[in-house]
This record gives structure tokens, sequence and C-alpha cells, in this order.
């Protein structure tokens, strides 16, 4: 434990203090938006990285806000997950905002600061979700989280209101439950400090209480994730959402809510109640994310649209962690905790590759996607190398949290999950490669043979600098991530517990 | 038979709350009115107020407000007072259910624009054209 210090409270504060001020100046002068994004991100961005420097070289410490001991104040935990989470939430914000930035100028032009209001509020909620350790704060940053979004989504032409309503219809009901959880812990615990709560739990006897407590929780959580089949809300609300906001939902969200439900297993419930107090229960959520996964993966393939597409790809990675954690041995969860970076990374990618090709072809029905290997190399390249993190193929980050979710599977004797995670891959594999192919080779065969001087590769059109920018350097990241998964396996094993 | 009457009136309070959940979880999913959806959200979340309310109270306690410096001398009974703690959680609660509401209700409003209709069903017919 070192000495707590303030600067995870000014990587916190710093979006959520400038959201406030940029809706007030944004409204004097447009030109104040992208200073006042871009800056307490990148204050964020480097603070977060110094924290866990910090915590790294001298271990975690607990902050108690307005100095009120805990039990009974707001406790906020820093440790080497959280901090991680922090880079992470940071790092991917960062990258996002820069693209969104033209985006929201071209979708929203005059009401950029209410949009970045939210947007600033929405990712100081996300990282208050991954500091705090008491139950009820969780529930209340998960609320703020969810309305900024709902706001964000319902931002998005057409349909999006639509979305947006039942995402709102949806969201509260998994809120409810976690909410309903917590009550019963309460009543059992008498209290709502995380740790305090898991000292308590381990002396309590088995009780139906107790389970009810725990399936509540749990089954809020999973409605917030879109964990299969609890995802109906997602593909419309994430692919209807203005691009901008799309790009910071896709890789945070869904990721950040599995960082909690691995919380409530690690820290509140503890894994001795969860996992071997009942080995039906945790097998049968291991077969229920393997079911999840091979639905969501056979519901991609039904898809035309690219983003659509991500956004079920995205549900198929959800049943990856949440099945990888359910393994219980180190090397699922340690699997499942990698892939949880690893998955933002690859998806912000991905993600932003489409963003920067939806600003040249307008739309993402595979159709539009025909010969844009030679309109546009970069941003193809770029995507290329997600989409074989996605698939798995080594060195991308991809493959290796793969390849722990696999062993932890073998090791577990989950045949079921190991037959889904394989057989998601391959579908993964089939569905990439025929935008590859749409991409690369269906390139107008008629003029080709018609003789036309246009056979001539036609002119390089890249998407924009700003959008160019960041997916290049997503998909540089994909490969230091690869090659850094050692080290960053090691500060997740410093997280599970000892005796896994 | 009797059993289970003792039972339901020892814990009239749970089952009430569970009684308006349901209906609330009812409204939410099988109407296909917005309104109505929106409705049963509030019901659902007051059966959850309403839930954690009646869990901090004790049988003949008073309200917690007491003489500081009387419990600083004394002590006090902690039977002699409800427990506050839950009141107060719904305090936020309240709060985090009257924002989702408004949202709701802002979203609701661009729906009707859009469509001129709040009936799920004629939405999605106007979609299909």
């Amino acid at each position: 434990m070192s000495t707590p210090t303030n600067l995870h409270l000014y990587i916190l504060a710093a979006p959520l203090v400038t959201a406030f001020v940029l809706n007030l100046l944004g409204r004097i002068s447009r030109a104040w938006v992208m200073p006042l994004t871009l800056g307490p991100l990148a204050f964020s961005t480097i603070g977060s990285i110094m924290l866990l420097g910090q915590v790294l070289s001298e271990g975690g410490f607990s902050y108690t806000v307005g100095n009120w001991k805990p039990p009974f104040g707001i406790e906020l935990l820093v440790d080497p997950l959280s901090a991680l989470m922090l880079v992470l939430i940071s790092g991917v914000a960062l990258t996002a905002t820069v693209s969104a930035l033209p985006w929201v100028e071209r979708e929203h032009p005059g009401s950029e600061h209410l949009f970045f209001t939210l947007y600033l509020i929405l990712i100081a909620g996300l990282m208050g979700l991954v500091l705090t350790a008491d139950a009820f704060n969780l529930y209340v940053l998960l609320e703020i989280t969810s309305i900024t979004s709902y706001g964000l989504i319902a931002m998005g032409k057409g349909r999006a209101p639509l979305a947006s309503f039942n995402y709102i219809i949806m969201g509260s009901i998994g809120a409810c439950f976690y909410l309903l959880g917590v009550g019963y812990l309460y009543i059992l615990t008498g209290s709502l400090n995380m740790a305090d709560i898991a000292a308590i739990v381990k002396t309590l006897p088995q009780s139906a209480a107790l389970a009810t407590a725990f399936a509540f929780a749990m089954v809020g959580l999973w409605v917030k994730m879109a964990l299969f089949p609890l995802h109906g809300w997602l593909p419309n609300a994430y692919s209807l959402a203005p691009t901008g906001a799309g790009l910071l939902f896709a890789p945070l969200m869904t990721k950040v809510t599995i960082y909690l439900m691995i919380r409530v297993i690690l820290n509140l419930f503890t894994p001795e109640y969860v996992f071997f107090s009942h080995p039906l229960v945790q097998s049968g959520v291991v077969w229920a994310a393997a079911i999840g996964i091979v639905c969501a993966s056979s519901l991609a393939l039904a898809q035309r649209d690219l983003r659509r597409m991500l956004t079920y790809i995205l549900i198929a990675e959800v049943g990856y962690m949440v099945g990888g954690f359910w393994l219980a041995n180190a090397q699922g969860m340690t699997g499942a905790i990698l892939h949880i970076f690893n998955d933002a990374v690859m998806t912000l990618c991905l993600f932003l590759a489409a963003a920067a090709i939806a600003s040249r072809t307008g739309s993402l029905s595979f159709e539009n996607l025909r010969g844009l290997y030679k309109t546009m190399p970069v941003t193809m390249a770029a995507f290329t190398l997600g989409a074989f993190s996605i698939i798995g193929v080594p060195p991308t980050c991809g493959f290796f949290s793969k390849w722990y979710l696999l062993q932890g599977a073998v090791q577990a004797e989950q045949w079921g999950f190991l037959a889904a995670l394989l057989f998601s891959s391959l579908v993964n594999a089939i569905m990439l490669f025929r935008i590859f192919e749409l991409a690369y080779f269906s390139d107008d065969h008629g003029d080709h043979h018609a003789g036309d001087h246009s056979h001539h590769a036609p002119a390089v059109q890249e998407a924009p600098l700003p959008m160019l920018a960041p997916l290049v350097l997503t998909a540089a990241a994909l490969l230091v991530i690869g090659l850094g998964t050692g080290p960053l396996v090691q500060v997740i094993r410093q997280v599970l517990p000892q005796f896994f | 038979m009797s059993g289970l009457t003792a039972e339901i009136v020892a814990k009239y309070n749970y089952w009430l709350y569970v009684i308006l959940m349901m209906v609330g979880l009812y409204a939410m999913i099988g109407k296909r009115n917005l309104v109505k959806k929106l409705l049963g959200m509030n019901i659902f979340q007051t059966a959850i107020i309403l839930f954690y309310v009646s869990m901090g109270v004790k049988r003949d306690a008073g309200i917690p407000i007491v003489n500081k410096y009387e419990v600083l001398k004394n002590g006090i009974d902690a039977a002699t007072v409800v427990n506050p703690l839950p009141h107060v959680l719904m305090l936020t609660a309240i709060v985090v259910s009257v924002s989702v509401t408004g949202v709701a209700l802002a979203v609701m409003l661009r729906i009707y624009r859009e469509y001129g209709t709040l009936e799920e069903d004629e939405i999605l017919e106007k979609i299909g054209k």
C-alpha cells in the first residue's frame, strides 16, 4: 500500500468539470470545443499513465473521499487493475475524440458543445465506475453513464430516438435489478462498502437471500453489458448513434461493465462464494456464454452493413469475456481481463476504420465497400489489421487473449465454450474475408474488359487526417499490445486472488 | 394455508413491492404504447424505492432526529430510531429516476415529431414503409 495521492481525483475531475465549462463557453464560440475536449482528455491520459506507474512501483491504495472513514464514507480503490482501466479509458477516449470531432461538426453543426458536454460526463462516469469501491455509488455512476449515453444516442438521425428509448427501458431494468441486489445485500450485511461486505459475506451461511442478491446484481449487469440473450437493445442503439458517439460506446461501454462484473465477483461476493458454492451455476453461465457467442456470431453473418455487423461481433466478444471469467481458473480469468483491453483497442480500430470509410462513401452497406483497397489503402490496411486481431491472428493482440481463453477452457474441461470460441473465430474469418474480397477484388470487372481508360487505379481518396491519424495509431497499438502481452499479464495476475 | 397467510401478513411490505414491481415490468415489456412503457418504468422504480424505505423501519422506533449532545454523553439505543441510511439512498435513487424520466420524455418528444405517434406498432409500420 502506497501513500494516497489526489492524482486519480484530478484524472476523474478533468473531464467532469470541463464538461460544464464547455457547455457555457461553447455557447459563446465554437472554437472552444476542440481545446476543451482534447485538453482534459490528454490531461487524464497523462495523469493515468503516471498513476499506473506509481501503483506498479509502490502498490495500490484506497482513498476516502472527504476523509469519511470506510465503511461509512465512499471509498475509491486504486489497484493495478483499476489504474490499467483508467489508462485504457482515457487513452481510448482521447483517440476516439480526435476522430469524433470532425464527425460531430458534420452531423450536428451548431450543437457541438452540447454533444461534447454529454460525451465528457460519460467519460467521467466511466472513470468513476472503475475507481469506486462502494456498491451504491457504483449504481449511481452506472446511471450517470447510461443517462448520458441515452442522450447521445437520441441525437442520431432517423430511428435513433426509438433505439434510444428501447435502451432507456432495458437499461433501467438492468440498473434497477442491480439496485435490488444491493438492497438484499444491505439487508444481509448492513453495509455498502465493497470490502466490508466481502468480509461479512465470508462469514454468512448459504442462504436464499444471498443467492437472490447475487442473481439480481449479475442479471442487472448482464443486461447493461448486452450479454446474449439480453442484447436486444445494443445493435440498433450503437449502429444508429451519431458516428462520434458510436466511436466511444463501442470500445468502452460493454468493457467497463464487464470490469464491473469482475469487481462484483472478486471484491463484493468473493470468488469462493460465486464459483465454488454453486458449481452448477458456474458451468451454466459458461454454457450460456458459449451459446451466446455462437448465436451472436451467426447473427453477425446475416448483416449487410459494416457497422451493424461490428455491433454483433461486439456482442459475441461480450460472451468471450463473461464465459472466460466464469471458467474460474487462472488462465480463463487472465484471458478475460486481457481481452477487455485487447477488445477495447481492436473494436476502436474497427469502428475508427468504419468511420473513416463512411466519411468517403457515405454509407457502410457492403455494396459500397467495393474497390476500397485502391481508393483508401491506409484505412483498409488498418482495418485489415483490426480484423486480423478480431479473428485472432498472431502477433496481433487478439490472438494472445484468445489463446489464454482457449487454455482456460481446456483446463476447465468446458468443451462447449472451446467449440464456441473456435466457431466464432471461424465465422469472424469468413465475415471479414468477405469484406476483404469485396474491397480488394470486386473492382468493376465490367470496365476492366471494356478496355476503358479508367482501368488505371482510381485516385487515392483517403479520409481526412483527423480520422486517419487515430486509426493508424490504434492499429499500431494492436501490435504493440500484442507484443507487450507478457508484462500486461503479470500486472493482471497481481489482481487475481491468491488461490488461482 | 394459515402458514402462508401468516407469512404474507408478516412480510406484507415485501409482497407489495414484488406485486408493484411485476406490474411495472409487465407494462414495460407488454405494453405497446411508449407512454405506458415509461409509466411502467416509473412504477418499477417506485417499487424498489418502497422496498428500500420499508427495510429501514423498526417496530416502535421513532424518527432519527436526536439531540447530539445527549447522544454524545449517554449514547443511544439503536432500536429506538429507524435506520435512516436506506431512506437517504433513495433520495439519490429518486433523483436518478427523475433524470431518466426526463431524458425519456425528451426522447419521446423527438419520436413524436418524427413519426406523429407514440404507438410502437404504428411507428414500426411507418419505418417499414
